[in-house]
């Protein structure tokens, strides 16, 4: 979310425990206006934090004027001194996903790849050498997905242009309150993954310009969006039970929404559907 | 229209000149585009029709639109008024000099069609100004009539024309300026349509929305009514109110980045003094907030007046020696019908009891509400059984307190039974204190009971010294648990479920002599009182995480501590205030992902053994030759010695009558 907005965005967003003092709160709204500065990024959105055992991350990400391009991901230990991360790849998302346990707190640490799985060694093992894998790569392999998984805008938030690039959709007046109940106003902010499975009837109903991205209706497993209005009915909360500690925030008719993580980046995958299906 | 009549003030010849511009962009081909260009600067008084009051008039007659007010052309004096200068066109209203414009538009895209026509020859490329005879001024004024006349023709469907239509819009956008324009043209003039819609003069009127957030608000505003003047008199007879100051609590966390918004605090504020006016109430804290799929819950922590306390465990007792009353008839009937099937063995293991009120886990008693404002409903006593249930489930709440909890193995109770299990697992894991606020209070015969609960009065400690945040965060070992923490069986006073009473000895003393009983093992858990820094974590990760909400002023920061074994469960301390709190979905953390219990292996019907193991009879084969063994045997008995011929004969003969 915009760091301007934070302060009202973290009360409309606040589960209770963002873990964001005061004096981060006020650091951050500093220090991201100059990382718009130095890095040249067109806006700055503040993501959220993860914590780990000894620190928390505090993760910040910056958008040139094209928001579908691959963003750019700094992370702080304080709020006041932000470094870059390194792009999410492949490699790094897998070696991530065999991880268990809490994130440290500290960006140097290592994992030794041994500890974690005994049948994996052996295919890793020919190098010669044992893999070990950074904190910080962990930490963007974690990022990326979440971002990927849960990462939503509103509908007709963001517009496609003919040229292919995404901008901020000027026209946009919020969602109306009937739409701010349903799952289908609102959108995966990443690759469409299920827009080519829809019938052509369905397609017909699509605007090209703005239902360019996947919805969240027909996300697996089924339920993992709790929809709340918080506040006496005035903001529309969206959490997700699969990476818990994600929220998302909506004030109907207005232009105000963004999304803040803050968990321990973690999934719970296996027999979500066990506890979720009443 | 209205607008148009406003009068505006004249706007200056360089606007003209740059909006005739944008409108000659606005036709496209760069022909005639110079076309346009030069027609401006040589034939502008011809260009404009509306300045002219007696081509307005027959302009009007010519025009389709019925509707049209012949007041409006009676109400376009102004334009007219100023004539046309030599030099340029001057407008003096915006929507005149808009449809100037149009009526430029109009004449680019609706001109002379055929060569006879004059003028044709200006739209072909190549041709100059002068190249063809000049055409015929009122040729040209017929085809821009026509062209206003196309342009003012009304839709059959809507009953608006493209005329006016683009005039609004570009009143529209000349007034607004928005950026880029031309980016959201097509968004402007959906507006300026649905615009037009809005003043209905229906005899219908569309009933006020009554929307779901008015009745919330409705609910919230109540809170802020003060009671009548009955709890006036309470409030002036008690010194003291059981109600915290819950604002203050939340400053601290505050600090720590932890709690809700300071609205929403300072209501749930308000709903908590509500709560202690209807209750009697000794001590009340807030608890925390669960999140739920639908609703969240808002819990308070509370602990009646001595005396005071509900009239529930009356009626459970009730309740029980009705079943007693009933169990005992149904012994007598069993006895009198000697049909009945076989009695099953099965025993079912003994039920524990659940604690008293005000001891062990039902030290306190919760209330839960939805949102602040509700009323508050009070969730039920914990029983051992759904303790012990829910340490195996995980289930997220649905935020309704009646739902059903549908699991493996199956939960004792619906939601309300499942949130207070919870609530209880997490009091006992999560609350703690600093190091000596609280202590023992000095009771003797404590330790001489079995069972050996040790002990479980704390009072607050009038000689506490708070330690320096710094000192408070260095190490875990200066902060104690102060709730007992819950045994596996269930309760925190471990109840040996042999010992039976006096009633039911009579009842089991036949079916002693079939059992043996199992020994059951005393079940301790740490003492109270015990500090954090001896809890276990989940393999290399701590149970707790401490930090200081501000490193930069030491002298004023807060000790934040945090649960990682129930994320979501903070505590904080700062001189000699602390509190704690949790804001989470009520689940312990896990390290792999929740594996439900699988249901136990099929019962076997009965034991297995040798005895009723089948064996295939023995076939002709296998019989003969067991036959023609023993009748070999016999032979040699026969052939071995003379003597004792006949008795063994007479064996042999008893081994083959056998055989047989």
């Amino acid at each position: 979310m915009e760091p301007a907005a934070l302060p009202t965005a973290l009360q409309l967003a606040a589960s209770g425990d963002t873990g964001l003092s005061l004096e981060k709160r006020a650091a951050l709204g500093a220090s991201l206006l100059l990382l718009q500065r130095d890095y040249r990024f067109e806006r700055v959105w503040f993501w959220g934090c993860i914590q780990g055992v000894r620190g928390t991350y505090y993760i910040a990400q910056g958008l040139g004027p094209d928001l579908a391009a691959p963003r750019s991901r700094l992370y702080s230990l304080n709020c006041v001194e932000w470094s870059l991360l390194p792009p999410a790849t492949v490699e790094m998302v897998e070696q991530a996903a065999l991880l268990k346990g809490l994130f440290q707190g500290d960006p140097s640490f290592e994992y030794e790849y041994a500890e974690v799985n005994a049948e994996d060694d052996e295919r890793f093992l020919e190098d010669g050498k044992e893999l070990t894998i950074k904190e910080e790569n962990r930490l963007v392999a974690t990022i990326e997905q979440i971002d990927r998984a849960v990462g939503i805008i509103p509908r007709r938030a963001f517009m496609k242009t003919p040229l292919g690039s995404v901008h901020e959709n000027r026209n946009f007046e919020g969602l109306s309150l009937t739409e701010a109940k349903k799952l289908s106003s609102y959108f995966h902010f990443t690759e469409p993954v299920n827009l080519k499975n829809k019938t052509l009837l369905e397609k017909a109903d699509l605007d090209p310009s703005t239902d360019f991205l996947d919805s969240l209706e027909h996300d697996v497993p089924q339920g993992s969006w709790t929809v709340q209005f918080e506040k006496g009915g005035t903001v529309v909360v969206l959490r997700s039970l699969l990476w818990l500690g994600l929220t998302f925030y909506h004030v109907p008719m207005t232009k105000q929404y963004g999304y803040i993580y803050c968990g321990t980046g973690f999934i719970h995958l296996a027999h979500v559907q066990h506890f979720l299906r009443y | 229209e209205e607008r148009k009549e406003a009068g505006r003030a004249p706007p200056a010849d360089k606007q003209a000149r740059r909006a005739a511009r944008a409108a000659a962009e606005w036709s496209g081909a760069p022909a005639q585009r110079e076309w346009e260009r030069q027609r401006q600067q040589v034939q502008k008084p011809s260009l404009c029709p509306v300045n002219r009051p007696r081509e307005l008039q027959q302009f009007h007659r010519l025009s389709l639109k019925a509707s049209l007010p012949t007041a409006e052309a009676n109400s376009r004096p102004a334009p007219s008024g100023n004539g046309c200068p030599g030099n340029g066109c001057r407008f003096t209203s915006v929507a005149s000099e808009a449809e100037g414009l149009l009526g430029r538009l109009a004449m680019a895209e609706h001109g002379p069609y055929l060569p006879h026509e004059p003028g044709y020859g200006l739209y072909q490329p190549g041709y100059g100004l002068f190249d063809d005879q000049t055409p015929d001024p009122d040729h040209r004024m017929l085809a821009c009539q026509n062209a206003k006349a196309y342009l003012l023709q009304s839709s059959l469907t809507s009953g608006l024309n493209l005329y006016d239509h683009l005039v609004n819009v570009l009143t529209k956008i000349l007034d607004e300026r928005p950026a880029n324009p031309v980016d959201i043209f097509e968004n402007i003039s959906k507006d300026v349509k649905a615009a037009q819609f809005q003043k209905k003069m229906d005899t219908l009127r569309d009933e006020h929305e009554i929307l779901p957030s008015f009745e919330s608000a409705e609910i919230r505003r109540n809170l802020f009514f003060k009671s009548d003047a009955g709890d006036e008199e309470r409030e002036e007879e008690l010194g003291e109110i059981p109600l915290p100051n819950v604002m203050e609590t939340a400053f601290y966390f505050e600090q720590g980045g932890i709690g809700l918004s300071r609205d929403e605090t300072y209501l749930i504020f308000l709903a908590l003094k509500k709560l202690v006016s209807v209750q009697p109430i000794q001590t009340c804290r807030f608890w925390g907030r669960i999140l739920g799929r639908e609703k969240n819950y808002i819990i308070a922590e509370v602990q009646f007046r001595e005396g005071e306390e509900e009239e529930e465990t009356e009626e459970e007792e009730v309740i029980d020696e009705g079943d007693k009353r009933m169990d005992e008839v149904e012994d007598e009937d069993e006895e009198k019908e000697k049909n009945e099937p076989p009695k099953s063995t099965y025993k079912p293991p003994p039920v524990i009891p659940k604690e008293e009120n005000g001891t062990g886990a039902n030290k306190h008693v919760y209330f839960v509400c939805n949102e602040p404002g509700e009323p508050w409903v009070k969730l039920p006593p914990v029983t051992p059984a759904q303790i012990v249930c829910a340490r195996k489930i995980k289930k997220f709440f649905t935020g309704r307190l009646d739902a059903p909890i549908v699991s493996f193995p199956p939960f004792p109770g619906n939601e309300a039974n499942y949130l207070r299990a919870q609530i209880a697992r997490i009091s006992a894991g999560t609350h703690v204190s600093p190091l000596g606020y609280y202590r023992f209070s000095e009771e003797e015969g404590d330790e001489d009971e079995e069972g050996g609960g040790g002990r479980d009065d704390y009072e607050e400690n009038p000689d506490f010294e708070p330690l320096s945040a710094f000192e408070m965060v260095e190490s875990l070992s200066t902060w104690v648990h102060h709730v007992p923490s819950i045994l596996k069986q269930g309760r925190c006073v471990w109840f040996n479920p042999l010992q039976k009473t006096e009633e039911e000895e009579g009842e089991e003393e036949e079916e002693e002599k079939d059992e043996v009983p199992d020994e059951l093992q005393q079940e301790t858990g740490p003492p109270l009182l015990t500090p954090l820094s001896e809890d276990e974590g989940i393999q290399n990760i701590p149970a707790w995480t401490v930090s200081l909400s501000t490193r930069l002023i030491p002298q004023y920061a807060v000790a934040i501590l945090r649960s990682n074994r129930w994320p979501g469960a903070y505590a904080f301390a700062c001189g000699t205030k602390f509190g704690n709190i949790y804001f989470g979905w009520g689940h312990k953390y896990s390290l792999g992902n929740h594996t439900p219990a699988l249901p136990p292996p099929v019962q076997p019907e009965y034991p297995n053994g040798p005895e009723i193991r089948e064996a295939a009879d023995p076939t002709v084969e296998e019989e003969l030759a067991f036959k023609a063994a023993q009748e070999q045997k016999a032979l040699e008995g026969m052939e071995g010695e003379e003597e004792e011929e006949e008795e063994e004969f007479e064996e042999d003969e008893e081994e083959e009558e056998e055989d047989d």
